[in-house]
């Protein structure tokens, strides 16, 4: 998880609507978003990453519906043992039957990464509508004060202080990443806004006397969400990624939870006898999170009508 | 441009202070005894304690604790001791070679392969190529770098046996999996930016001039569409360098590797806070220097950046 | 200039029958049919067109730089001394490119590398052309960015093109231009870019050094009055066609064609205090969907039957006057009427 880049992805949208009134504006937003719904039905790539969500999302909410096993059924007698008929993803160490442990992995994940996608989303657009829009000391004082939380990175601050809290569920995992994770969308954010707010339409609506608020909720941040919205999307997918990683290294969620981190964890002293126990939840994370990814670009493309043409 | 310097290097000041301090007080301001925190597990006695006390400045109030511990760092290089009397910066020196090698030889492969894709990319722009290397970098950037840690473990090391898998006591190559994995993400991040930065350069109109100045196909790809695409892959580049020491914790401590990152990871886990405050500060300099840097290489390699 | 024009022997470039179009998922647009011309050395061509007309994709196929796809050249030659350029081997091309064959774009500051030095970019002909060392090429560069005329040239040769002016920009690019010394020079709307006192200075420049190198100029606009300064001969393209081609002062002074008689109508004359100006009424048809027969009859107000139904050929009127009219002689007297009553 190495830093994703928001500058090589930032795309601000421009809009469609410039000059147009609040009526014309309102079809000429209607017709972006039913542009971007039919060029995103015929982009293959999302149809598999929606097709997978769905699944994993399904998985995270109902995990009756995949298994009838009670996922903290475990019986010595029968671990470590590998795929079967019976057992399809094989046994762990403790005897559960490891399929149906992986469904059951899907909620906690799953749920990190809205929670997280969700608060550090809220904290961008403020942070990022108020510096982009306001610009001067406001957006310095902000900038500078991303620039310091984004120069500690992430693991490493969510390390340190996980290490320090006792008893960890999902609630505390997401509030640390939401911590330290918050830099890199809020400098989209203020891109997108700042692009946004420097466009005719703008300066026409101020010199028409609108407010702060007014010129920000109805032009600015409709008009900078796209690639944000977008990034939102990715976001979750590395967020998931983050948690198994943090979980993983032993300092995000504890047992009795059961999480694909906590697999991933167990199952690192067994790597080289059995594999199966790293294999599964490995695919079931990496397919949520490429799912999550690929279907932001694919949103925050359709999103921006510059990149069509490619 | 000296004087933007000066301005950019006053201006990180803050950030470095900042960011350091965010760190310092996560490992020695939380609630509790600072000392037990030190000492993690450990029987410690009384004199121990008392001399800790003072080494740490723990009588004082917090920010000037903060301000000593820092000041000894920039003046000193004094990144304080641990918890058995060793000095940090002892750990470091012989710890940071390796994480060094790591992060050089990831984006050695980073910079190469993805330049290859993204060019090959273009030349054969919408053709079989293209699809196949659009395809796996979207695999590899989607993927969470644990899994391709593991994957590359499992094929490579267990399967093939191509590779050591743990710990680096076969030079070089044992680097090779640990890079891999540390670069995949960015490899297919520099593959689909040049790609779309070259192929926006292929139809700009200088490249149009080139090829009416009779220049061959290669040069006039190399010489004029690269000069100008290379400019934001080679900042990304730069800037990934700075995050890779973080990234360096995972994949160390996936590998093995006796690196800083698994170190901070041990440390954190031994409770060893001043190892863990010392690593952090110099790994949030490193990133901060080598963002300035990369910010200046952009104005040397586009001429139309003026630093006012 | 016209002295020097010799109308014997063979043409320096001649163009016959030139057909490209454009091919996209929605269709097939006719970007040029049945395109004709010759040039000679020392000779100024003037192609004149709206936007849309075929001008700069007629350059861009002779240079060898036009995109492919989605462009296709569907039929005709392009003879340079007589040999066609377009089923010459493609790496004898390239070097007749930028050696016999250059080019000026409309914009410079976007047609110059923005992050090499121009004083490289000229170099470059010389280093990749000539195989000069890097000193030589740029000796000459300055050089030539000195016969350009751009001031303190030997202090400018390392600087960038987003530097200099519009006007220098665009010279400079004249100077990377003739650099091999050419025989045929393309300009496609060299001056449009440029504020008008500009445009003045850049057109005499390139004037100039044409009757210097004594080189074949084809100038590419959709400005009359840079055409009547400059030009030799005009050949009027609409709908990527050519409507009618002849000596600049015939044309101006009795054309054959409706659709150049509308342009000349359209701009401002000095003589012409007190007229008034007449728009041309309508579009250009889409080049996806051409009319089958004359494709300015809907615009035409001398139209009939024939015109819509019938494509007409580009047929000599008198020597050396040409146009693709069904009803060109009539034109033809009409206009030769209206000069002598301006005369009168």
């Amino acid at each position: 998880m190495s830093n994703p880049n928001p500058e090589a992805r930032t795309t601000p949208v421009s809009t469609a609507a410039t000059e147009a009134g609040e009526g014309q504006k309102k079809t000429a937003e209607a017709s972006l978003l039913a542009d971007a719904w039919r060029s995103l039905r015929k982009n293959p790539w999302f149809i598999i990453s929606a097709a997978i969500l769905l699944v994993m999302l399904a998985m995270a909410i109902f995990p009756q519906l995949f298994t009838s096993e009670d996922p903290r059924a475990c019986f010595l007698e029968r671990n470590r043992q590998t795929p079967s008929a019976e057992h399809w993803f094989g046994t762990d160490i403790q005897g559960c039957d490891y399929y149906t442990r992986v469904i059951y992995g899907a909620r906690n994940s799953i749920a990190v990464g809205f929670i997280v996608s969700l608060g550090v989303l809220v904290i961008s657009l403020i942070l990022g509508l108020v510096a982009g829009y306001f610009g001067k000391w406001v957006d310095a004082v902000i900038s500078r004060f991303t620039d310091m939380v984004f120069a500690v990175p992430y693991i490493l601050g969510a390390l340190v202080f996980l290490n320090v809290i006792p008893t960890r569920g999902v609630r505390e995992v997401a509030m640390v990443l939401i911590i330290f994770t918050w830099p890199t969308m809020t400098r989209l954010m203020r891109g997108s806004v700042i692009s946004a707010a420097s466009t005719e339409y703008v300066t026409a609506a101020r010199a028409l006397g609108a407010g702060h608020v007014t010129i920000m909720r109805r032009h600015i941040l409709p008009n900078s969400l796209g690639p944000v919205i977008g990034y939102a999307t990715v976001f979750i997918g590395i967020i998931i990624g983050a948690e198994a990683t943090l979980t993983y290294l032993g300092v995000g969620l504890q047992l009795p939870a059961i999480s694909w981190g906590l697999q991933l964890s167990d199952a690192k002293p067994y790597l080289t006898s059995f594999p199966h126990l790293l294999v599964f939840p490995l695919l079931f994370v990496s397919l949520t999170v490429f799912a999550f990814m690929t279907l932001g670009d694919a949103v925050r493309d359709a999103l921006d009508p510059k990149s069509k043409k490619k | 441009m000296t004087r933007y310097i000066i301005r950019r290097l006053l201006q990180f000041i803050p950030v470095i202070l900042i960011s350091t301090l965010i760190v310092y007080a996560l490992v020695f301001a939380i609630p509790g005894d600072p000392i037990r925190a030190l000492a993690g597990d450990r029987p410690m006695s009384d004199a121990v304690r008392e001399q800790l006390r003072q080494q740490y400045n723990l009588d004082d109030p917090f920010f000037i604790q903060y301000f000593k511990y820092i000041w000894g760092v920039f003046t000193a290089a004094d990144f304080g001791t641990t918890f058995q009397g060793r000095p940090v910066l002892d750990i470091i020196q012989q710890r940071l070679p390796v994480t060094v090698t790591l992060a050089l030889v990831a984006t050695a492969i980073q910079a190469v392969f993805g330049v290859i894709a993204g060019i090959l990319c273009t030349i054969y722009k919408d053709r079989f190529i293209d699809r196949l290397v659009q395809v796996s970098t979207v695999m590899m950037v989607a993927l969470p770098i644990i899994a391709i840690g593991f994957l590359l473990q499992l094929v490579f090391g267990l399967n093939l046996g191509w590779f050591p898998i743990a710990g680096n006591r076969e030079g070089l190559v044992s680097y090779l999996l640990p890079a891999f994995t540390l670069a995949s993400v960015s490899t297919g991040i520099i593959a689909r930016l040049l790609r779309g930065e070259l192929v926006d350069a292929m139809q700009s109109d200088y490249v149009r001039t080139a090829t009416a100045k009779g220049l061959k196909r290669t040069r006039v790809i190399g010489r004029h569409g690269l000069r100008n695409a290379m400019i934001p892959v080679v900042t990304f580049i730069g800037a990934d360098l700075a995050s890779m020491l973080g990234g360096s914790i995972v994949v160390e401590s996936i590998f093995n590797l006796p690196g800083l990152g698994e170190q901070v990871y041990r440390s954190i886990s031994g409770q060893e806070g001043t190892v863990v405050v010392g690593i952090v500060t110099l790994m949030v300099i490193f990133f901060v220097v080598i963002n300035l840097l990369v910010d200046l290489l952009y104005g040397l390699l586009d001429p139309r950046i003026r630093y006012e | 200039m016209t002295e020097t024009t010799t109308t014997s022997g063979t043409p320096l470039l001649e163009v016959r029958n030139l057909e490209v179009e454009f091919r996209s998922k929605t269709g097939v647009a006719q970007a040029i049919n049945g395109m004709n011309f010759t040039l000679h050395a020392g000779e100024t061509l003037a192609i004149l067109g709206e936007s849309g007309s075929g001008k700069s994709v007629t350059a861009q196929t002779i240079m060898g730089i036009l995109d492919m796809p989605p462009g296709h050249i569907t039929g005709g030659q392009i003879l340079y001394r007589g040999e066609d350029l377009l089923t010459m081997g493609e790496e004898k091309r390239r070097k007749l490119r930028g050696m016999n064959i250059s080019m000026i774009f409309q914009d410079a500051l976007s047609s110059l590398n923005p992050v090499l030095p121009v004083g490289w970019q000229i170099a470059e002909m010389f280093r990749v052309h000539r195989g000069f060392k890097r000193k030589e090429a740029r000796a000459k560069a300055v050089e030539l960015m000195q016969k350009v005329g751009i001031p303190a040239a030997e202090k400018r040769v390392w600087d960038f093109p987003h530097q200099f002016s519009g006007g220098m920009r665009q010279r400079i690019m004249i100077a990377m231009a003739i650099a091999l010394d050419p025989d045929v020079l393309i300009a496609d709307e060299p001056t449009t870019a440029l504020d008008v006192t500009v445009q003045a200075q850049v057109m005499g420049l390139l004037k100039d050094l044409q009757a210097e190198h004594n080189m074949g100029l084809i100038l590419i606009t959709h400005d009359l009055g840079v055409v009547a300064d400059v030009a030799d001969k005009i050949a009027v393209m609409y709908a990527g066609r050519v409507m009618e081609s002849a000596d600049v002062f015939e044309i101006y002074a009795r054309t054959a064609n409706p659709y150049t008689k509308g342009l000349l109508e359209s701009i401002p004359r000095i003589d012409g205090a007190g007229e008034r100006l007449r728009a041309i009424p309508g579009l250009p048809p889409p080049l996806t969907d051409m009319p089958a027969g004359c494709p300015f009859s809907p615009r035409c107000e001398f139209a009939t039957e024939l015109c819509t139904a019938e494509r007409p050929a580009l047929r000599e009127i008198v020597p050396g006057h040409r146009s693709a009219c069904h009803y060109a002689e009539k034109i033809y007297a009409m206009s030769a009427e209206g000069t002598e009553e301006a005369r009168a």
